[in-house]
């Protein structure tokens, strides 16, 4: 009976040995990208806290310390349980041209599972959470412009309506399945956007002008004095930023992959490149270099490498990381001054400017070589033969400005009578840790 | 007995010190404060805004001596706290009626 079985039992045993070995390697395959993926998005909470609110933290007056890093705590808790329940889903969720289903609200059918329209090799719970971290550092980014004189109530409020009618929508145009401007997924205006420069800075960037505009200028600004009341802050949280930067755009590769490695390096070229050129025109116009130029200057160039990133060689990242730096250096130094909005923080200058910058340039320097999203010989940027793609940027572009403005201009109204958005002057004055949450940042004789 | 009342650059402070225990001062009370006398502030620049910060950091020495060491004191503050820019400080003196000693209520010199 052995003998006679002997022949079918090989061949069976070689087909279950190659199945068994295809598994087997796209479980290693899996795992690999799943711990770079679950670090990556560690990396991207870390840019939020800590990272962006001792950024902030130490740029703002003593009295609003607090204050300030209570907003990016809030949203880290906020936008996380909105996540749950419908924001994945309004942002990932069916194939619509503008927004996101229901498909997933509650998570739904989100698990173990790979979700094969995004990242087919890592559970969709590790997509949906990394995700995740970029919808919470978005919202974080604005309260730059209206830090110092926004009621907390009023900022809690705007912020998670800004994250339902104007992140969900943006990401899901941008990076979801069908959608208007998705590069990969049939979109009707191909934008490239690597890791957020459209969705995540423009977005938050634009809509930290149109706070500043219209909440006004804190008591006192521009003649009383207001400089950052701790750059050390500041740095620790700008390096912390640096570094959650390469969760934020090699992580966007969604997998442990060359074109990770690639992202990682454009991501590092570009912020020192940008330190480099803000803090040079800083030394021509002063005579000196300070550590918030530098620190500034490696911000710019993060943002603008961001929408980039898969799609740039080191060189390129150098170039837009220059640009970055210089041009962000003269939006906040001369345009601000000149138009004389109290962006106090310089949310829209670093963010908006840089955001759009990036987008811009991304359509000019993308390369085929690194990633050929267009398909296998197709050219992708201008440099590479394709310079309509820069026209298609502008198009997603110009929609996250019209779309963030509007947007923006529309929430902050209908906050206005629920809430209201500004503190009385007295409690400006005095400060909004006090005032808003009962406590002192430093209580240096206790 | 005579107040003097010194008001120095900071970087001067260890030396001034210093040099007032050598010639026998224990006792001071220091103070940091701000203020600016002639000197002219300087100009910091945060994100191309600038500000002029004219009160500037010093370190104020108070102490109350007996008549005899008032003259070296006074000298030894000069010499130290020198240096010659714009800045060095002042030297004030006042007369002290009195002098008490909390803990065993000694009075004048005494209390010193």
């Amino acid at each position: 009976m052995m003998a006679s079985l002997a022949a079918p039992e090989t061949a069976k045993t070689v087909s279950e040995k190659l199945a068994q070995l295809d598994k087997d390697v796209k479980a290693a395959q899996s795992s690999a990208d799943n711990a770079w993926m679950l670090v990556s998005a560690a990396l991207v909470l870390m840019m939020t806290g800590p990272g962006l609110a001792l950024f902030y933290g130490g740029l703002v007056r003593r009295k609003n310390t607090l204050a300030i890093m209570m907003q990016s705590f809030a949203l880290m808790a906020l936008i996380t349980v909105m996540w749950a329940l419908v924001g994945y889903s309004l942002c990932f969720g069916g194939d619509g041209h503008f927004i996101g289903s229901f498909e997933h609200a509650f998570l739904r059918g989100v698990g173990a599972d790979p979700n094969p329209d995004y990242s087919g090799t890592i559970p969709q719970l590790t997509f949906m959470v990394y995700q995740l971290m970029f919808a919470i550092i978005t919202p974080a980014l604005i309260t730059g412009a209206t830090a110092e004189r926004m009621k907390f109530s009023g900022t809690v409020l705007f912020l998670t309506l800004w994250f339902l009618v104007v992140y969900a929508p943006l990401a899901h145009m941008v990076w979801g399945k069908g959608g208007l401007l998705n590069a990969s997924l049939g979109g009707k205006f191909p934008t490239l956007d690597f890791a957020g420069g459209t969705v995540v800075h423009i977005s938050s960037g634009v809509s930290a002008l149109v706070c500043a505009l219209y909440l006004g200028k804190r008591t006192g600004y521009p003649k009383q004095p207001m400089p950052p009341h701790s750059l050390v802050l500041s740095f620790i949280g700008a390096c912390l930023l640096w570094v959650g930067w390469f969760g934020f755009n090699a992580g966007s590769a969604l997998a442990s992959n060359s074109l990770a490695s690639s992202a990682f390096v454009a991501t590092h070229f570009g912020a020192a490149a940008a330190a480099l050129s803000w803090s040079a025109a800083e030394w021509i116009k002063n005579g000196r270099a300070s550590a918030l130029g530098a620190i500034s200057g490696a911000v710019a160039g993060l943002v603008a490498i961001t929408p980039a990133a898969g799609f740039v060689s080191p060189m390129p990242a150098l170039a837009i990381g220059i640009i970055a730096g210089a041009v962000c250096y003269w939006m906040v130094t001369k345009v601000k001054a000149l138009f004389g909005y109290d962006d106090a923080l310089d949310a829209f200058g670093v963010h908006g400017a840089g955001g759009t910058i990036g987008a811009l340039l991304t359509g000019v320097f993308a390369q085929q070589v690194i990633n050929p999203i267009f398909g296998a010989d197709k050219p992708v940027g201008g440099l590479d033969g394709h310079w309509s793609q820069v026209g298609n940027q502008l198009v997603g572009v110009v929609i996250a400005w019209g779309f963030a403005l509007v947007g923006t201009l529309v929430l902050l109204k209908i906050v206005d009578l629920i809430t209201g958005v500004r503190v009385p002057e007295e409690h400006e004055i005095e400060g909004l840790d006090i005032t808003q949450h009962g406590e002192e940042a430093y209580n240096l004789e206790s | 007995m005579m107040k003097i009342e010194a008001i120095i650059q900071p970087s001067r402070f260890e030396s001034v010190k210093d040099a007032l225990r050598e010639i026998g001062i224990e006792g001071m009370t220091v103070t940091e404060v701000r203020g600016h006398g002639r000197q002219k502030g300087h100009t910091e620049v945060y994100r191309g805004r600038e500000y002029t910060v004219d009160l500037l950091p010093k370190i104020k020495l108070e102490m109350v001596l007996p008549d005899a060491l008032v003259n070296r004191a006074v000298d030894t503050i000069l010499k130290t706290a020198k240096t010659g820019k714009i800045g060095d400080g002042k030297i004030f003196l006042s007369r002290v009626e009195e002098a008490i000693r909390i803990r065993n209520e000694e009075r004048g010199e005494n209390a010193l």
